[in-house]
């Protein structure tokens, strides 16, 4: 019998939850952090909401000794604690059953012997090809030690079935690191293969923010340089850096948040209307803006960059110590916890509109939000004494923690004088829609096993984002000067006010 | 609704247009008393049903989960009853914390007579909020009131499953579904079997067999037949098969794309309702089929000679206040293939 010819599968047509090939799902770093916290959750809601393939195991893969039945335990332990669904003991326990336990280094051959054992008989016990997903939720160090080791046991490519590696965050430290993981990466892999996380593509609000653009026409038009004045993005965390000293101290803010999430976010507010929304034509006009931002010169960090460290101050009303005073953080340390960009896009579009991209641990409060600030109206016929007066429109797309668009807009007091204040048009997530959004690994792990890459960033894409990112983290790396310091609880260092051009403010945090 | 603080307003004899007003206070009132107190906009849903059972799909709602309509309108109808009484409540799940936005939900429940029912429109039109889809649900049997409310309804919300005449279930369904989107919730029994089975046959060597099914079996409880009518009329719309025909025993017939394909309906006892099996039979012998269990559904494959192996599908029950949560949920999308499944469905039957 030819399989030649046979078309799209018609049982599906409709469903809300398309089929997933079966698959074999192995964690790297089964039981760090990550793993616990997000990733076994994640997967344990998509076998609760029934978007697991029939044939679906998960082989965990850590350094320490473990048997099958510990890492069961662990793992139970952790869906249990951190799933945002109260699990269904029959769904966990038929989760957990075949779930297998791999010891061993990254490095040794020894390990992915047994990988391929186990993948080898999981297989042999399905009776069907199973497609293989890495997820590569390890230490950075070891991405490229793993890829090397897949593709050296013959584990990275076959005729029979699909081979996909997610690789978490962060992608390289520096332009050059990112390019020498990439050619690591693809030497092993094809790019088609590859899913390089950033988890807040997986986020609703996000994603939204493509409906947004292109799905109304009102905010095209204005959607340029001759109605927008400039453009904030905020990443702001009311926390510290907890149990990360030992990772945040070698990041630092610009790495951990400004080269992805928030490029991510720039590209995705920037890019232009896609001919269709599949991986490569998003993935093309995303690049596309990347490189239209002006990669800053040596010369030029001090004006468009700045940078800061918290110190102790007062957080929710309780005193916090400074960042050089958290457990585990050298005395000495020169790492910023807080980094504000201007940069520029030049292009048609956006040339000479300031996108100003600000973010840092222990600010007044945790929001995510990209503000943008349409121009003044040319002529003022109204009264401005006696009121706030008329503001520039400003649309703000808040990602976390309250998801949702507002608009400001200039209204009429009541009254008989013609006096105006701003008011707001706000539309909020929670109050438009009935369904919880999923977490965004759960979203984005669905998706890899789909082969589906629209949420996933590019190989170009990760060396675009670090051309604009490494001439600022080598100029803050080489730096003598004193880092401004920061009051923990406080809008972040005074100098970020610098960074402004005239007549531009931020928005309070 | 698991209300933790109302603000109540209540009448005796009124009319629309003073409840509305009252709404409007209420909501106002709301807001004075925080600004963190949002108003839900995304569904009204109107329920019209017996006074005396109003406080059983009072509980229904209640176990819905999130899916809570923004606005519902319960109409109590009431033999005898010639006015209007009306209580009007702005429910909220808890006191916002100081930026924190905290929704809120209105209700309001009509007292009213079976004389209102042939103009309800004209009673329910200016409590609904006005660009919201309007969700009519009337669960024991008011047909006239939700024929009533065309005009300003785009979905009514129905269960086949309780009416014991299910071909008078399924052309009512049709009809309805002329004029407005219907979402019925012994179709949405039916969505993770179509799932599953929809991945049983997603691999392209598992999807030529589609083309030599002998024979499909399903196993329901009694009182779900309408489920599993609407499973096997997606089955043979999908699959592109001419009208089948059923007898009243739930044996019949289908064409598919080697000749006749048997079909049989079966009842199996179960504790809870909707389908419990099914299974696909091919022209070589094998079969592929389908189990209700704890923890998903379980799958089998027999292959011409015996041999049989089997795997779980995980999957938690959603309960029927789940189902019902659904049904709310699903009348904010369309469904593509419910037409066709109803149709192939009803024309079984004829």
């Amino acid at each position: 019998m030819t399989l030649t010819g046979i078309g799209p599968n018609p049982l599906a047509q409709g469903l809300e939850r398309l089929p997933v090939a079966p698959t074999n799902l192995v964690i790297f770093g089964a039981t760090g952090d990550l793993a616990r916290r997000k990733l076994l959750p994640a997967i344990y809601n998509l076998a609760h909401e029934g978007a697991l393939p029939g044939f679906f195991n998960l082989i965990g893969v850590s350094r320490g000794e473990l048997t099958h039945e510990a890492y069961r335990e662990i793992a139970a332990e952790s869906i249990r604690r951190f799933s945002r669904t109260p699990p269904d003991e029959s769904v966990l326990s038929g989760l957990l059953s075949e779930l297998r336990y791999v010891s061993g280094g990254f490095g040794d051959a020894e390990t992915y012997a047994t990988l391929s054992t186990a993948l080898e008989e999981l297989g042999a016990a399905a009776g069907e090809p199973m497609s293989r997903v890495f997820y590569l939720s390890t230490a950075p160090e070891y991405f490229s030690v793993i890829v090397g080791a897949l593709g050296a046991a013959g584990l990275a490519q076959s005729q029979e079935f699909d081979v996909r590696a997610i690789i978490e965050k962060p992608f390289g430290t520096s332009l050059a690191e990112a390019r020498q993981l990439n050619a690591e990466v693809l030497s092993v892999f094809t790019e088609s293969q590859v899913f390089r996380i950033d988890h807040y593509l997986g986020k609703e609000t996000v994603q939204n923010m493509l409906a947004f653009r292109f799905a109304n026409g009102m905010f095209e038009p204005l959607w340029n340089r001759n109605y927008i004045a400039n453009v904030q993005i905020t990443a702001a965390e009311d926390i510290g850096i907890e149990s990360r000293a030992g990772y945040y101290d070698h990041a630092g803010a610009l790495r951990d948040l400004v080269e992805n999430h928030m490029m991510q976010l720039l590209t995705l507010l920037c890019m232009e209307p896609p001919v269709t929304f599949s991986a490569d034509d998003v993935r093309d006009e995303k690049v596309k803006v990347l490189h239209a931002i002006r990669t800053p010169r040596s010369e030029e960090i001090d004006q468009i960059s700045v940078r800061g460290q918290y110190g102790p101050g007062v957080s929710g009303g309780r005193p916090v110590v400074g960042y050089r005073e958290e457990e585990g953080v050298p005395e000495d340390s020169h790492t910023e916890t807080f980094a504000a960009l201007r940069l520029l896009v030049d292009n048609w579009r956006w040339a000479g509109v300031p996108f100003y991209l600000r973010t840092g641990k222990r600010l007044a409060r945790k929001i995510t939000e990209i503000a943008v600030t349409l121009r003044p109206v040319p002529h003022l016929a109204f009264e401005q004494e006696g009121s706030l007066g008329v503001r520039p429109n400003q649309l703000v797309m808040a990602i976390q923690p309250n998801e949702g668009v507002s608009l400001s807009l200039g209204a009429k007091i009541p009254g008989p004088r013609m006096r105006i204040r701003p008011v707001n048009m706000e539309f909020l997530y929670g109050t438009a829609f009935l369904s919880q959004s999923p977490e965004a690994y759960e979203r984005l792990i669905l998706d890899a096993m789909r082969g589906e890459a629209t949420l996933f960033t590019r190989n170009d894409e990760v060396e675009a984002q670090w051309r604009i990112c490494d001439p600022i983290v080598s100029a803050w790396s080489g730096a003598s000067a004193a880092l401004p310091q920061y009051e923990a609880g406080s809008q972040g260092p005074a100098e970020a006010q610098a960074l402004l051009l005239e007549g531009h403010q931020w928005r309070a945090i | 609704m698991p209300a933790t603080n109302d603000t109540v307003w209540a009448a005796e004899d009124t009319t629309p247009a003073a409840i509305e007003a009252a709404l409007r206070e209420l909501l106002i009132e709301r807001h004075s008393e925080s600004d963190g107190y949002v108003p839900a906009r995304v569904l009204n849903l109107i329920c019209i049903v017996e006074r005396q059972w109003r406080g059983e799909i009072a509980n229904r709602l209640r176990r819905v989960g999130r899916y809570h309509a923004s606005r519902t309108i319960v109409c109590a109808v009431s033999e005898g009853r010639r006015t209007i009484d009306a209580v009007a409540a702005v429910a909220a799940d808890a006191t916002p914390a100081t930026g924190e936005h905290v929704l809120t939900h209105e209700t309001v429940i009509l007292d009213l007579g079976p004389g209102h029912l042939e103009h309800l429109e004209s009673i329910v039109d200016p409590l609904v909020i006005t660009d919201l889809t309007t969700l009519v649900w009337a669960p024991h049997g008011h047909w006239q009131a939700v024929d009533a409310l065309r005009g300003i309804s785009q979905c009514v919300l129905l269960d086949s499953a309780e009416d014991p005449d299910v071909a008078g279930a399924l052309r009512r369904a049709q009809r309805l579904l002329a004029e407005r989107y219907v979402v019925d919730l012994a179709w949405l029994r039916s969505t993770p079997w179509r799932e599953r089975i929809a991945t049983l046959f997603n691999q392209p060597k598992r999807r030529v067999l589609l083309g030599q099914i002998a024979q499909i079996r399903i196993r329901n409880v009694a009182e779900s037949g309408a489920s599993a009518l609407l499973l096997c009329g997606w089955l043979t719309s999908r699959l592109g098969w001419p009208q089948g025909q059923l007898t009243r025993d739930g044996h019949g017939r289908a064409i598919g794309a080697m000749g006749e394909v048997g079909v049989m309906l079966e009842s199996v006892p179960q504790d809870v309702p909707g389908l419990g099996g099914i299974t696909i039979g091919f022209r070589d012998g094998s079969e592929l089929s389908l189990d209700r269990g704890p923890g998903g559904l379980t799958a089998r494959r027999r292959d011409g000679g015996g041999s049989e192996r089997s795997w779980k599908l995980l999957g938690a029950s959603r309960g029927e206040g789940g189902i019902l949560g659904e049904g709310i949920r699903q009348s904010l999308l369309r469904d593509p293939t419910y037409r066709d499944a109803l149709d192939a469905a009803a024309g079984m039957l004829t």
